[in-house]
């Protein structure tokens, strides 16, 4: 017992003074931090590359959008990551806080398009969305339904008072939480869309933009919107439990589950390669990498990860990016970014 | 109450055997009789609560266990595809090992099953149902045995996780076709395969062989075992021995004042802060202030030590506690010096206690997320760790990263990690036991 004790303490101490001499003093492998939504593909690419190239597999963490690029920003050098996943472009203030902190060349790369999809239970029948109904089925305020301009909370309890082709079917949406940016996506190119089809609402746009906002992007909280957590696999089990429950979520999602689940048609579009990639499926967004051009040539590999990246066995229509559920870009745009990652072409300050 | 009650009860029916012929005690005895059936039901009663309550939790827990396994089984095995490859010189030299097409030998093997896909379209469709991880085998294989060159032999190759998923029967036969990932063409592919003596199921050794991938068959936990390995070496190194010498000093030299006092609440207060506070302190103070690389064990199990120190010095000094204070007068009544009493006496009889408070702290840091992910531990790493210092994340976080991923091979591997982790809980469990049957005494 005394000697297990003594071999005890003489370890802590070893291993307290070994301590300092870990500091991050170089890094063989490239650091990825960012987006849950570009995850899946960045983590395939990062894994083919380590495969087959003689350079370390890459570390990825999942760390959402905005949590990604404030690491990303947080300086230049080994200790800080050298690319971040984002699924909506940089905002300006991330590109001043970058600046400051002496991030001034960044490469934006996008890699594709995700589709965010509405989709029921397949035991149920298909819906024929607009984005109007969404916005009426699921805002927290919408334009009285007697006419004039008055906003009054929302009042429909059945897709069928929404739209009277639409079943009357209790509303019941699960989606993603307010910190997702999937939820993002979905508020800006559903929502959004679907009030400005009032024109009382539109005319604030030009006026009142925050008040705009506020009206278009917020969501019922009576328990039509449920929020579902960021666990997209636990919504599409709802989905199939209770047949009478929408859900939102990722287009991957839909392209794993096609036995199980259907896909809403939104404004007459089906979500599906085609349509997402040539812009036809209204609720599309591209996916970026962020590239910090400092660490190229420094951290090993990094100008030979971003070529698997750009490679048509990749992200081509036929790659394996694509089969993981990312859409294609259409082929003169990814001509372009392919010359982008290979060029390291530096973004221009907006 | 309840307790003042039984003791009036008791007292009285003492009473009632201490004098069995008095007058009055006929009295107190018919008013026992009487209460008698209703003590005893209030008896019965509260037993079947204590019996109810513990029928519900082994329920759950059955359920619970249940459903894991039921879910999770299956993934301890793999289904395998018999390939007939030619190690074509054409293909491989000796001078091109490393960077050799492997996949063309898989996928000319492959194709040479299926004469009949001769459209590219086909070709591309049959050569999906064997697994990407085939290339690496024959790499390997060719590596460390460069005379296979030039031959021609059957080896059984990882099939493709989708094929896995049919085989297995988690994809139905039954819906229409462009609704499932495999196609009628395809399926029938699998029934010849199977047919022909050219499909099976074997032991899935890769799960406990390979670091994380974004292939479900080629997903392995052994780079996340390795990485709580690493963590909780750290983790006991570190908390162990400081929490064990806070406990012995903490009780046996500190004096009592408002100042210990003090220390004291605030240990008891820091065994109850959620973790992810202590992540938020790993963070600013080992990354931000001392500069240690993100993502390692190494800081990992820094946190973790924070969070497990309360635990062990409250168990340690619990089991301290215990140590009857007639030994610590004998040994220094016999002329040892309070150390020599600590160290010789006290210690050794109070070990059993810390070493359980230990590992129950450590069954607790083996199962920690939320600290570890401000410290960039919830990662996709592919590598297996093999120092304290290389980027790692542990077994919670492995199956929190599983659960999350789109493809449905992944639901029967997360459940499998659990059932990995649910076992070394419950031999660190066991250990704990163990050991406090081993060395405890009875006084």
């Amino acid at each position: 017992m005394q000697k297990l004790a003594r071999t005890l303490a003489a370890a802590a101490l070893l291993a307290g003074s070994a301590i300092p001499a870990l500091a991050a003093d170089g890094r063989d492998y490239i650091s990825i931090v960012g987006s849950s939504t570009v995850y899946p593909f960045t983590t395939a690419v990062a894994e083919q590359f380590g495969k087959t190239t003689k350079f370390k597999t890459p570390k990825i963490e999942s760390t959402g959008t905005g949590g990604g690029l404030k690491l990303f920003c947080a300086g230049v050098g080994v200790d800080t990551p050298d690319v971040a996943n984002a699924s909506r472009p940089i905002k300006q203030s991330e590109i001043e806080t970058c600046a400051k902190n002496g991030v001034f060349q960044i490469v934006e790369i996008k890699v594709g398009y995700d589709g965010i999809v509405l989709a029921n239970s397949k035991k149920a029948g298909q819906m024929q969305l607009s984005r109007k109904d969404l916005y009426l089925a699921l805002a927290k305020d919408v334009p009285s339904p007697e006419g004039g301009d008055r906003l009054v909370a929302n009042p429909y309890k059945t897709w069928k008072d929404v739209n009277p082709k639409l079943p009357a079917e209790k509303i019941e949406v699960l989606g993603p939480p307010p910190t997702s940016g999937t939820r993002d996506a979905f508020v800006e190119m559903v929502m959004d869309h679907g009030c400005a089809a009032f024109p009382q609402i539109k005319a604030l746009q030009a006026t009142d933009e925050k008040k705009f906002k506020a009206v278009c992007q917020t969501l019922r909280e009576d328990g039509a919107y449920i929020e579902a957590g960021e666990n997209d696999n636990l919504i599409v089990q709802k989905l199939e439990a209770n047949p009478r429950s929408v859900g939102i979520f990722g287009f991957s999602f839909l392209d794993q589950n096609a036995d199980k689940i259907q896909a809403s048609a939104i404004d007459g579009e089906l979500p599906e390669f085609k349509t997402i990639a040539d812009g036809k499926y209204p609720v599309a967004r591209p996916l970026f990498i962020y590239v910090k051009k400092d660490h190229v040539g420094k951290i090993p590999g990094m100008a030979e990860f971003l070529a698997e990246f750009a490679s048509d066995r990749a992200w081509g229509e036929q790659g394996y990016l694509a089969e993981k559920g990312l859409i294609p870009m259409p082929k003169d745009e990814q001509k372009a970014m392919a010359a982008a990652a290979k060029t390291l072409s530096v973004m221009v300050n907006k | 109450m309840w307790c003042a009650n039984t003791v009036k009860n008791m007292n009285r029916h003492a009473e009632d055997n201490s004098r069995p012929t008095g007058s009055g005690g006929m009295g107190a005895r018919a008013r026992v009789q009487a209460g008698l059936a209703a003590r005893y039901r209030k008896e019965r009663r509260f037993r079947l609560f204590g019996l109810a309550a513990i029928a519900a939790s082994l329920l759950f827990l059955a359920v619970l266990l249940g459903s894991i396994v039921a879910k999770g089984y299956t993934a301890f095995w793999q289904t395998q595809i018999l390939l007939d490859i030619h190690f074509d010189p054409a293909v491989l030299d000796v001078n091109n090992l490393a960077t050799a097409n492997y996949a063309a030998l898989v996928r000319e093997a492959t194709l040479r099953l299926f004469p009949q896909a001769a459209s590219r379209q086909d070709q591309r469709t049959a050569a999906k149902l064997v697994s990407t991880g085939a290339a690496y085998r024959l790499q390997e294989m060719v590596t460390s045995r460069p005379e296979l060159i030039g031959a021609t032999r059957p080896i059984w190759v990882v099939a493709d996780d989708e094929v896995d998923m049919f085989v297995k029967g988690h994809i139905p036969r039954d819906v229409p076709e462009s609704e499932r990932r495999i196609s009628d063409k395809q399926a029938a592919w699998i029934d010849r395969l199977a047919a022909d003596g050219r499909l099976r199921q074997a032991f899935n050794a890769t799960f406990f062989q390979a670091g994380d991938s974004r292939e479900p068959e080629l997903a392995g936990i052994r780079g996340a075992a390795m990485g709580s390995l690493f963590t909780l070496a750290v983790t006991l190194a570190l908390s162990f021995p400081i929490g064990v010498a806070a406990a012995v000093y903490l009780e046996e030299f500190a004096p009592k004042n408002r100042w210990t006092d003090l220390v004291e609440v605030n240990i008891n207060n820091l065994a109850a802060i959620p973790s992810i506070v202590f992540g938020l302190l790993g963070l600013a103070v080992f990354l931000d202030c001392m500069h240690l690389p993100r993502s390692a064990s190494l800081v990992g199990g820094l946190v973790l030590t924070l969070m497990t120190l309360p635990t062990i010095i409250i168990a340690s000094r619990a089991s301290l506690k215990s140590v009857p204070p007639s030994i610590r007068e004998a040994a220094l009544g016999i002329g040892a010096s309070r150390v020599q009493t600590i160290v010789h006496h006290v210690l050794p009889l109070a070990m059993p206690g810390m070493m359980t408070g230990a590992i129950i702290g450590m069954a607790r840091a083996l199962g920690e997320t939320a600290p570890l992910l401000m410290i960039g531990m919830v990662a996709f790493i592919v590598d297996i760790p093999h120092s304290f210092s290389d980027p790692a994340t542990v077994l919670p976080v492995q199956i929190y990263l599983w659960a999350d991923s789109p493809e449905r091979a992944f639901v029967e591997r997360t459940s499998a990690a659990i059932m990995v982790l649910l076992l070394l809980l419950l031999a660190m469990n066991a250990a704990a036991v163990l050991l406090r049957n081993k060395f405890e005494r009875r006084w």
